[in-house]
């Protein structure tokens, strides 16, 4: 399956990209994460605990980033092996563009998944995809802004501070 | 009158009694002393390469007893393929090799990689989890058409590409065909898809391998259709256990549908394990182990082209064909799509001209073999469809055609190789038209439209080819085993009798049936006959059940035994009555010297025979025992009409059955009520294949239709109350019972009707839909509709 969206992050552009590029992002943002650790340049180590309709599994997997143009876009694959559950494969390619008022994310993903998990959650497997997907930048999203109701709601209160401000306030 | 015994009654079937009370024995309630389990690690992509497989971290978990990979297989044989089929051009098939456990390449989600024997199933498993396996996902091969193009990923590199053989049939006559379509007044053509079925038997496969080290003799128990043709492959071919050291048992097993026919990797396995470790091994599927390992059937794309000349007679058939085989070769997949389909050709029709071009083709997938009809229904289904859009598009009745074109004069010899010995077509097509009410269907018609839904009208005819098979011919057509039975007929001192069968049943109520013929014969009551089936430490060598032929070869087998022992009987009675024998007669359980009243019963002759005091020794051996092998001169031939009505909902495009009716010519028949319950089977098998089950690849070779979330199975709602009809009887002529068969024909009679019938809906509102593919779902129709 193949879906495309995109978000508004309220951050610029370079601030986007270093959060990308985290590991500590990443294990935040990546739905049921447990563990992940690793670097960009080696690729990155996951175990994902997750539940696709009727098959609960950890997925234990590697996270790799490729097609890197600095600062402006790059593809994350992931492959996670669940044991008995079978496997699933995901890859996302990840463009960020300066637009008023921060930055803007667009993701083309993909998504595959094999053993049990087509054998039993195939009816399901877009629809989770897509909600993975969805959580993920979202997540992403609050982690690097902030969680986005807070910054509607102050309008004259603190900025909460994102991933990057937590970063340079500590 | 119906009788209450013998041949023609319905007795009750005496094999339910324990099925009904939980107390069949079926081979996951053997459990042996020191019984270990084994869990198969299978792989979850379709195509890939072997890396490594690391067994350290799982050999170490707790209660492992031995981990197995295809490197312990090298140097035994891999799994035989029972047929072998000659292409157009005189060649043989492509063969790949079928390896025990995979060597080197998976090739179908499902191919088990290693086994992991352990003292609990569950610790098996967990083992099963911590193995180490590095394989690197290949391209895979999943659509037919894309396997045969220029380019496409191999599924066995060594055979050079995915074609396993181009049969032509009958060839002599391609350019006779070609010239009579070129030159027809009307030419019909369809393309269809047979789509790909998993045969669900209630009871999933299982093995049970066992050693005896102290006699070296090694024991199977399995889910099997027929043990002694396991013990054979197995033994000569896989693992090389001379027979006499080898026993296989299929006790009570819960259905086959064919998909128990074949040898599989698991009873090879269990079988080579229980000697490698020296304990029992034992292995259970479950229910999604088994979509992904039993046989799977049909997985035909066929286009089919029927030309008419100007007065509406059928003038040439020719069809060409992507039969499915999956990865490997299972058992006897090369002949489903070619010796069982392409004979079949000519249905119930005088067709002077028919060529069939098959192109079977190897993909990633689960292997497909026999199916319930195997090849006959696949033959059915495109000709009675093609039949049925030639009539729409002549604008002609669709039965008035089929009448028109019947074959009316027996014996008939087709132009596809096959001789009909008897049959009446008109005879179950009037039938039908009785049991069916064709006549007031209009009314119903008009009946649905007031509420609101589409009523249509499907009819279509059958012909199979049972009684599997005459064992010369089938040996010219690239058999590689014969297809005769036996029975050993046991005549005990007090004149009970023990029948010891190489057919074996799975559903059938052979348990029941056989006895009516042999008490039949005998005049004894049926209580007194017992059968024996399914060890083949205990039964003649016999090639057991499958093609419809358990009655019609094995049972022809049991009435020549049971006529050598009323022979000897006979001779026994003529002693003890001091007569010749030549006027000894047998009737209701007495032998009597005809005209006089001088008489002795069944009981005095058995026991004269096991205490032969008064006996003539000199002239017969004591004992009354009688074995008989039979094979048979010919196919059978059951032949029906079919007729099913349907309601398509508009809004919905949901398709519900409402009536299904069913015209059978089994020839003779031993228990009616049997026949009914195989029929009704049958239907609703067809009926599933029609309307539900489709088995699903995704185009990565992921099955996706793996449980009964997702692979729709009917259900009683389903299906309508049949009206089943078998009064018209053929007798088949070359076979002493007269019999034909009748445990496919419901399979493969009823697709074509329920397909006709949902386009007959369809048109009848206006809609120009001449063809929708099976399962005929609400999406479907729907988007037929909207289209």
């Amino acid at each position: 399956m193949n879906l495309s969206d995109s978000k508004l992050i309220a951050a610029d552009r370079n601030e986007v990209w270093q959060a990308l590029l985290s590991a500590e992002v990443l294990q935040q943002c990546v739905p049921g994460c447990k563990e992940m650790s690793g670097s960009p340049e080696e690729g990155f180590e996951a175990t994902v605990v997750q539940k696709v309709g009727p098959v609960k599994a950890t997925f234990k997997g590697a996270v790799t980033l490729s097609d890197i143009v600095e600062g402006e876009s790059l593809t994350l694959s992931g492959e996670g092996k669940g044991g008995a559950a079978g496997f699933a494969k995901g890859g996302a390619k990840v463009v960020l563009t300066d637009e008023e008022g921060g930055t803007l994310l667009s993701y083309d993903v993909e998504a595959k998944v094999g053993g049990k998990l087509a054998q039993l959650g195939s009816r399901i497997i877009d629809g989770f995809a897509k909600k993975m997907a969805d959580q993920f930048f979202e997540e992403f999203r609050n982690a690097v802004q902030g969680p986005l109701e807070e910054v509607e709601g102050s309008e004259e209160g603190e900025k909460k501070k994102g991933w990057l401000g937590r970063l340079v306030s500590n | 009158m119906p009788k209450d015994s013998g041949i023609g009654a319905s007795s009750k079937r005496r094999e339910d009694v324990r099925f009904l009370t939980g107390q069949g024995q079926y081979t996951d309630d053997i459990n042996i002393h020191g019984q270990t389990y084994v869990h198969f690690v299978r792989s979850d992509v379709a195509h890939g390469k072997i890396n490594s497989i690391d067994t350290s971290a799982a050999e170490a978990m707790p209660g492992v007893v031995r981990i197995f990979t295809g490197a312990d297989f090298e140097g035994i044989g891999g799994l035989p393929c029972g047929w072998q089929v000659t292409d157009r051009h005189g060649e043989a098939m492509k063969e790949p090799a079928h390896p025990v456990l995979a060597q080197g390449k998976v090739r179908h989600v499902g191919d088990p990689i290693a086994a992991v024997i352990a003292e609990s199933l569950e610790q098996a498993r967990d083992a099963g989890e911590a193995l180490n396996i590095d394989i690197e996902e290949l391209p895979a091969v999943v659509d037919m058409k894309a396997a045969l193009s220029e380019g496409s990923a191999t599924v066995h590199d060594d055979l050079g590409d995915n074609l396993c053989y181009d049969w032509g049939f009958v060839e002599e006559n391609k350019g006779a065909v070609d010239e009579a379509i070129k030159n027809a007044a009307h030419v019909t053509t369809l393309e269809l898809v047979n789509n790909r079925l998993v045969a669900n038997p209630m009871e999933p496969r299982v093995a049970v391998g066992d050693y005896n080290r102290a006699n070296d003799e090694s024991t199977l128990y399995t889910t099997s259709q027929n043990p002694h043709v396991i013990r054979l492959l197995m033994g000569a071919f896989v693992l090389g256990i001379p027979e006499h050291k080898l026993r296989v048992v299929a006790p009570d097993v819960g259905g086959g549908f064919g998909t128990k026919i074949f040898h599989y990797a698991e009873e090879a396995f269990c079988t080579f394990a229980a000697r490698q470790i020296n304990r029992p091994v034992k292995w259970t599927a479950s229910r999604s182990e088994a979509f992904i390992s039993d046989a799977h059937g049909r997985d035909h794309v066929t286009k089919i082209e029927l030309a008419l000349d100007a007065d509406n007679n059928f003038t040439a058939v020719r069809t060409e064909t992507l039969a499915n085989m999956g990865a490997y070769l299972s058992t006897f997949a090369p002949s489903v799509p070619t010796w069982l389909h392409g004979t079949l050709m000519a249905g119930n029709y005088k067709t002077p001209l028919i060529y069939v071009n098959v192109k079977a083709v190897f993909t990633n997938t689960v292997p497909v073999d026999a199916y319930r009809g195997a090849g006959r229904p696949e033959a059915t289904y495109q000709l009675e469809r093609v039949i049925d859009k030639a009539a729409r598009e002549l604008g002609v009745d669709p039965i008035a055609l089929r009448r028109q074109n019947f074959i009316t004069e027996f014996p008939y010899a087709t132009p596809v190789a096959v001789e009909y010995d008897t049959g009446n077509y008109v005879a179950t097509m009037d039938k039908l038209e009785e049991i069916a009410d064709i006549s007031g269907f209009e009314a119903r018609r008009k009946a649905s439209e007031a509420n609101g839904k589409l009523r249509g009208l499907g009819v279509n005819c059958y012909i199979e080819a049972c009684g599997i098979a005459p064992s010369n011919l089938v040996g010219q057509l690239g058999a590689r085993a014969g297809l005769y039975d036996a029975a050993t007929v046991r005549v005990n001192a007090t004149g009970s009798i023990s029948v010891m069968v190489g057919a074996h049943s799975h559903g059938q109520g052979h348990e029941t049936a056989f006895p009516q013929v042999v008490a039949e014969m005998l005049g004894i009551d049926e209580s007194m006959i017992e059968i024996v089936h399914g060890d083949s430490s205990k039964i003649p060598f016999g090639m057991g059940t499958y093609g419809s032929r358990s009655i019609a070869v094995c049972g022809s087998a049991m009435v020549r035994a049971t006529e050598k022992i009323i022979n000897k009987a006979k001779k026994i009675a003529s002693h003890l009555l001091e007569a010749s024998e030549a006027d000894i007669e047998l009737k209701d359980g007495q032998f009597t010297v005809a005209g006089t009243d001088k008489s002795c019963a069944w009981g005095d002759v058995t026991l004269a025979a096991y205490v032969p005091h008064n006996y003539p020794l000199d002239n017969i051996e004591p004992g009354l025992e009688e074995t008989a092998f039979y094979d048979p001169s010919n196919f059978t031939y059951p032949s029906g009409a079919y007729a099913c009505e349907v309601e398509v909902d508009p809004d919905t495009g949901k398709v519900t059955v409402e009536r299904f009716s069913a015209a059978d010519d089994f020839g003779n028949i031993i228990n009616p009520m049997i026949v009914t319950g195989q029929v009704h089977g049958g239907l609703a098998q067809g009926i599933g294949q029609a309307l539900m089950e489709n088995c699903a690849y995704d185009e990565n070779g992921q099955l996706l239709s793996a449980s009964y979330m997702d692979y729709a199975m009917p259900r009683a709602s389903d299906v309508p109350f049949y009206a089943v009809d078998h009064s018209c009887q053929t007798p088949c002529t070359h076979n002493p019972l007269g019999v034909k068969g009748c445990g496919e024909a419901g399979a493969i009679g009823s697709p074509p009707s329920v397909v006709n019938a949902v386009v007959d809906a369809l048109q009848s509102a206006g809609h120009n839909v001449t063809h929708i593919d099976m399962p005929v779902s609400p999406s479907r129709v729907w988007a037929a509709m909207n289209s």
